[in-house]
């Protein structure tokens, strides 16, 4: 019944390794190499969805994605939502990874609805927020309606609405806040496997010697688990810096331009726009970035290894 | 339905008086148990900033949610005349449920979804599961540097490539197929599963397999016979994981396919139950929801999996 492998090459290691991991090694060279280098070629082209001959133009579309106001505003505002939002992120995570790794009651229900926004699929979590910044239904301006805050008299509006999605600053917050709302968990997720891999010797260590929780946590806990930190906020930075569900849901970009983010702004001059050569132009702006932000990572995670 | 027409009605006394219940209930046992010293008073005063900290959280995260439940009952009048989206001032209704299954495409989304998603969860498997091993335990400094291209690969983000991707889609003749995402979506599910799945075969005692190498099986059994089940819940996990990610990606969705009937739910329901500038708010905010609770179950039911599986992979590395 059972099939005898021969011996020689199956016993080897070295051998097995190669084999074991070649298949996943090319389908990932081809399927995500081979189009990375598309795209780079791309860059350096004329092509559009009409044209497809590949003709070689040399730095004519960075040069005129680079001198288009229009997206150094857009880069501008990608960094910006990103940079804004990982303060929020960090400080939840941190406090909720805390409050996850205690025993509690109710603990397993009160971690499906926290986890629930990062569970849900992005594009269908926005709808739930577009119906919430709606601009005449929006549940929350009713709440601020109620509450004086709106209103004929009201502090922050004498109108019924704020316009959450309509006006520039208040779409921007927006944004930042649901990106906020949605990557929290992810973060807290691997803050959470970071205070979990602390070795409970040290724990029981600072316990007998009197720690209490707040010193534990400040000078224990927290330094122990920063590399782990500097991970979930690089994963969770590159993550949001290639987004663009949650624009594409909630504002397409507008009002103008405020929310328009660089994953967006490729998507409508390559795809809607037809000129595939300056969309490639437009993401691969973001590369160099992008690639800093890992190597820092990887870096920091092999530092985190060695302890 | 006049059981769910009432707890609509009465659905916020119903959620005050249930939490109210539930945290009585919980304290009663308390004083049952320890009795009813000033020591346990102090106790439950001191840990309610606690909770209170994890309502207001929980709050935050579900508000939304709330909104779709409650809102997916509503009738027109309720929802646009003179709003008050926290109350039911009309009978609620399930005729916006009944249409989003019968007049949309909504079940096709769901059937796309799954197809894509079992199938690249295969192919997935296929790839990272002797990847996986090998990186583990097999290769050495090289393999090591393979595994980090693979992360970096990870990080790789679909805006970068769908545009020469869309490119390639369209000369293979791809094109508003689901083969297209079944094809593509391993460039991102194979590196985050073998990066999952590499913690879980560390996690595995080595003097197993060697034992089992001692009883005469070479690498390749050891690997199928050894390794393979004793990681199985790791490896459900993963399979978990890996689906709900296909269930999540939306721009290849949205670049490669643009036949209603052929979309996949993230793209599908954003994009298809809308008509031009006219939201069909009860049926969208409804197909949402249906999605997110079970995916949010599955999640925390495998959270402590996949913490589990991401220490080992990547701290103990």
């Amino acid at each position: 019944m059972s099939l005898r492998l021969p011996a020689f090459p199956f016993d080897n290691r070295r051998v097995v390794g190669a084999l074991f991991l070649a298949p996943a090694l090319l389908y990932i060279l081809l399927i995500v190499g081979f189009p990375f280098l598309l795209a780079i070629a791309f860059g350096f082209s004329d092509v559009t969805v009409g044209n497809t001959d590949l003709n070689f133009v040399g730095f004519r579309n960075f040069e005129a994605v680079w001198d288009n106001a229009i997206f150094r505003q857009v880069f501008e505002t990608t960094i910006r939502f990103t940079l804004i939002s990982q303060v929020f992120i960090l400080l939840f995570a941190n406090i909720l990874a805390i409050i996850f790794t205690q025993d509690f009651t109710g603990k397993w229900f009160a971690r499906f609805i926290f986890i629930l926004p990062w569970a849900t699929p992005v594009s269908l979590a926005m709808i739930g927020w577009l119906w919430m910044l709606d601009t005449k239904y929006s549940p929350i301006d009713y709440l601020l309606l109620q509450t004086g805050f709106l209103g004929p008299g009201g502090i922050l509006s004498k109108d019924r609405n704020l316009f959450w999605l309509a006006s520039p600053d208040l779409a921007q917050i927006s944004v930042i806040f649901v990106q906020v709302w949605r990557m929290t968990p992810l973060a807290t997720v691997i803050l959470m496997a970071g205070l979990s891999s602390i070795p409970t010797d040290i724990l029981d260590q600072a316990e007998v010697d009197g720690s209490r929780f707040m010193r534990t946590l400040l000078l224990i806990k927290l330094p122990l688990i920063l590399p782990i930190m500097v991970i979930a906020l690089l994963f969770s930075m590159i993550t949001m810096f290639g987004d663009m569900t949650v624009v594409y849901v909630l504002t397409r970009g507008g009002p103008v331009d405020y929310t328009r983010v660089l994953g967006l702004y490729s998507f409508q001059v390559g795809i809607e726009g037809g000129n595939l050569a300056q969309g490639a132009a437009i993401s691969l702006f973001a590369f160099p970035l992008l690639l800093a932000m890992a190597i820092f990572m990887l870096r920091t995670a092999s530092r985190a290894e060695v302890r | 339905m006049g059981l769910l027409s009432w707890i609509l009605t009465n659905f916020w006394a119903l959620l005050v008086i249930a939490l109210l219940a539930l945290v009585g209930a919980r304290i009663a046992w308390r004083i049952l148990k320890y009795g009813a010293t000033r020591d346990e008073l102090r106790y439950v005063l001191r840990r309610s900033p606690f909770y209170l900290l994890v309502l207001t959280f929980c709050f935050f995260a579900i508000a939304p949610f709330l909104i779709m439940f409650l809102h997916t009952f509503k009738t027109d009048g309720d929802l646009y005349r003179r709003p008050q989206p926290f109350i039911f001032r009309q009978d609620p209704t399930i005729e916006h449920l009944d249409a989003l299954f019968n007049n949309t495409a909504y079940l096709d989304f769901i059937r796309n979804s799954i197809v894509v998603g079992i199938a690249v969860v295969i192919i997935t498997l296929v790839l990272s599961l002797p990847a996986a091993y090998a990186l583990a335990r097999l290769t050495g400094r090289w393999g090591e540097r393979a595994g980090i291209l693979m992360f970096l690969v990870y990080l790789v983000p679909p805006t970068l490539l769908f545009i020469p991707m869309f490119r390639i889609v369209v000369l293979l003749g791809l094109k508003d197929s689901p083969l297209a995402l079944i094809v593509v979506y391993p460039s991102f599910t194979v590196p985050f599963s073998m990066w999952l799945l590499q913690g879980f075969f560390k996690a595995v005692p080595p003097e197993l397999e060697e034992a089992a190498l001692v009883d005469g099986y070479n690498r390749v059994e050891a690997f199928l016979r050894v390794v393979l089940p004793l990681s199985l819940p790791g490896i459900i996990s993963t399979v978990v994981f890996t689906f709900t990610l296909t269930l999540h990606e939306f721009i290849y969705g949205l670049v490669f396919i643009a036949d209603t009937s052929q979309r996949t739910l993230s793209v599908g329901v954003p994009t298809e139950l809308i008509l031009g500038d006219v939201y069909f708010w009860q049926p969208l905010l409804a197909a949402a929801l249906i999605i997110a609770i079970p995916v949010g179950l599955a999640y925390n039911l495998f959270l402590d999996s996949l913490v589990q599986g991401f220490t080992m992979g990547a701290v103990k590395g």
